[in-house]
């Protein structure tokens, strides 16, 4: 298994969830009442998921390719289905990425080694992602920012 | 005209330092090849046949005195001396160096311009109307429209990775100028029978490969709906797109796969769960760019001039009847300024034209300037008195042609002279057509009409849409161009039909001189215009001209 590298608003860290055992989104209603780590692909139905959400740790999304940006329109409905949990990217995407990724909802990347060595924490543009303002929250009244 | 304030201001500098930072991670081998071509295109930057281009954009065709001059000072320093105006209201250069690249970016941030997204698979530059706030058939300007539509697209973190790339179009009157029906998403301004104003929102038209009218997916959208009605859309997309293959992936592709109701209730429940997280446009953002729009104070101008030239000078009187339209007031005229010379490349001004055009602008015409998507300059607020005066000075630059919506305003891609993809050369047939009709004094009698041009099956000539639309193909190694018949780019949109097997470079003019002389024929009356006669009779009689008897049994 390749290690994965996770970043976020404050660097790069380990995997907490290395070795956690995660099921596909057919597998969610069979696995209530334990705490659910879910893995999503691209072209996976999202809609149902809604009533398991209490039930759910962690939501790690697959990015195949950095070209397949599927992923941030899936974390921006999840959210807006009512998802307040961890929301992971994970798989191919690049240090231009990650403003992109924390606008549409998700909390931290989760690279492979070699992304991480090619671009290294340095590279990633976290201060504009934590500065969070973008065309799209200044069109929106000044009350819904709060949301 | 719109300002920047100080967050658009901040913004595009901090692109511009961004893709500084991203070419040097290029160059030290931090962003491969592969993960730096997505970033260079959504900056602009393209790599051609010969040298890299780069794309601005002209956002809703819109630019003013101190924004021409910088793009003329860009294309004198940088480039060789011009810029090339495109079909999507943008201007391309065609030979900066890479290394150059963001300081060209900084010039343009200078005068509050930028190449955002005008290239890769995001939404690009908006495109509108481009006699808005001057034609007297307007329902409201449409640039109010494009320009929130900028604003929610630039930078928007969920579309910068799309199937493909996403064109938007805004037409504010029922006179379509924006071929609203040939984009992604078209935007047709109405009001209802209550007075109420909003949208007539069109998907899934499309040139190319596989050519496509949009359809309409909502008949009435209030205008406050806009923008959760356009995520909405955009959503389903990039949700249900295809990724396997890039010639399928346009949201046409999805709405004739799908089916038009399925698609517009997937839009729908989606547009439901936005509509209800969005709280309206901030009111002062709102306010400034209603205020950005409102029309200038029109001032008429004595014009005795205007009119002995008008009698005394037919050069004059020809160039007003066929470059100018009407405008909403009385005493001012929407000057379209040809770049389609005799002989010349469609689209192509010089550093210098550009100057001179903003110094008319600027001294005559309320500091206003316009991009059209068939490559031609428009100054939208002429006093008639100062026609005479900005008709000596345009003839000084070469830039008096008097062809506007005539045969040799050719639309034309750039073809195998600069782009990489083009199969056959598009430029020199834009020029072997006007010049021979020139030639043969044929140009007048013949009366309006579209011809376009495209050096591939991409269609970036929009030959779809042409009245006589030329297709320039590659059947091995040897250049071939098809005709098409009875397209058109109007409110009244129809994509062309091929009128039979492609002709050789040097067999394509003879052809066409045939089909012209058919049409003199044909023609009920010198007012019936090509596209009227072909809606009358079809392509039958045009056939029969392009494929004589005896050519067929030579062939």
């Amino acid at each position: 298994m390749v290690k994965l590298v996770i970043v976020r608003d404050d660097g790069f860290h380990n995997d907490d969830l290395d070795g956690a055992k995660f099921v596909s989104s057919s597998e969610v209603a069979v696995s209530i009442g334990e705490p659910i780590h879910l893995n999503l692909q691209a072209d996976d139905e999202i809609d149902n998921l809604q009533p398991h959400f209490p039930h759910i740790r962690v939501i790690r999304i697959q990015f195949s390719s950095f070209e397949n940006g599927t992923g941030f329109s899936l974390a921006f409905r999840l959210r807006q289905l009512g998802y307040r949990g961890r929301l992971r990217a994970e798989g191919h995407l690049i240090a231009d990425q990650y403003p992109l990724a924390r606008r549409s909802g998700f909390d931290e990347v989760a690279i492979f080694s070699d992304i991480a060595e090619r671009q290294p924490a340095e590279q990633w543009p976290i201060d504009s992602a934590q500065k969070g303002l973008s065309y799209q929250s200044r069109l929106q009244k000044a009350e819904d920012q709060l949301n | 005209m719109y300002q920047y304030n100080d967050f658009d201001q901040a913004f595009v500098r901090g692109r511009v330092k961004e893709f500084r930072g991203q070419v040097e991670r290029r160059l030290s081998g931090a962003l491969t090849e592969e993960e730096f071509k997505p970033l260079r295109l959504k900056n602009g930057l393209y790599l051609q046949l010969h040298a890299y281009m780069l794309r601005v954009a002209i956002p809703y065709g819109t630019l003013d005195s101190r924004q021409m001059r910088g793009l003329a000072d860009i294309a004198e320093r940088w480039d060789k001396g011009y810029g090339h105006f495109t079909t999507r209201q943008n201007v391309q250069f065609n030979w900066p160096r890479l290394a150059d690249v963001p300081d060209i970016l900084d010039a343009l941030a200078d005068v509050s311009m930028h190449a955002i997204q005008t290239s890769g698979n995001c939404i690009r530059n908006v495109t509108a109307d481009h006699f808005a706030a001057a034609a007297d058939d307007e329902i409201e300007d449409p640039r109010q429209t494009a320009e929130l539509l900028r604003q929610w697209s630039t930078d928007h973190p969920e579309f910068q990775y799309l199937p493909r790339k996403f064109k938007i179009a805004v037409t504010g009157s029922q006179n379509d100028r924006a071929v609203t029906r040939a984009h992604d998403i078209g935007i047709r301004a109405l009001q209802d029978s209550d007075g109420r104003h909003g949208y007539e929102i069109l998907i899934g038209g499309g040139l190319g490969r596989t050519p496509m009218l949009g359809q309409v997916v909502r008949s009435f959208l209030p205008k406050e709906h806009l923008l959760p009605y356009i995520e909405a859309i955009l959503r389903v997309y990039n949700l249900y797109g295809r990724r396997d293959n890039k010639y399928k992936a346009r949201i046409k592709i999805l709405l004739h796969e799908t089916g038009l109701t399925l698609l517009q209730n997937q839009i729908e429940t989606e547009f439901q769960a936005c509509q209800s997280r969005f709280s309206g446009i901030d009111s002062e953002l709102r306010q400034h760019i209603e205020q950005a729009f409102a029309p200038p104070s029109f001032v008429a101008v004595p014009h005795d001039q205007f009119d002995i030239r008008m009698t005394g000078d037919s050069a004059f009187s020809e160039w007003f009847k066929t470059n100018t339209a009407k405008h909403r007031d009385n005493h001012h005229a929407i000057l379209t300024i040809s770049l389609k010379p005799v002989g010349g490349t469609p689209g192509d001004a010089t550093s210098s034209q550009m100057r001179v055009i903003a110094d008319l602008a600027e001294q005559f015409g309320y500091n206003e300037i316009r991009i059209s998507h068939e490559q031609n300059i428009i100054l939208p607020h002429l006093p008639l008195g100062h026609l005479p005066q900005v008709y000596d000075r345009l003839r000084d630059a070469q830039l008096e042609t008097a062809n506007v919506g005539l045969l040799s305003d050719i639309i034309a891609c750039p073809g195998m002279d600069y782009c990489a993809l083009a199969t056959a050369r598009s430029i020199p047939v834009a020029q072997e057509i006007s010049q021979r009709f020139d030639t043969l004094r044929l140009e007048r009698k013949i009366g309006p009409i579209k011809i376009k041009i495209s050096g591939c099956i991409n269609a970036c000539g929009h030959h779809h849409v042409g009245d006589i639309g030329i297709l320039g193909l590659d059947r091995a190694g040897v250049e071939n161009y098809q005709i098409t018949l009875g397209g058109d780019a109007s409110e009244k949109a129809r994509i062309g039909k091929r009128a039979g097997p492609g002709f050789s470079f040097d067999d394509l003019i003879p052809a066409l001189e045939r089909l012209l002389e058919a049409y003199l024929e044909l023609r009920l009356m010198p007012e019936e215009t090509f596209g009227d006669c072909h809606r009358r009779l079809g392509s039958e009689p045009f056939q029969r001209a392009l494929y004589p008897a005896d050519v067929q049994q030579a062939a």
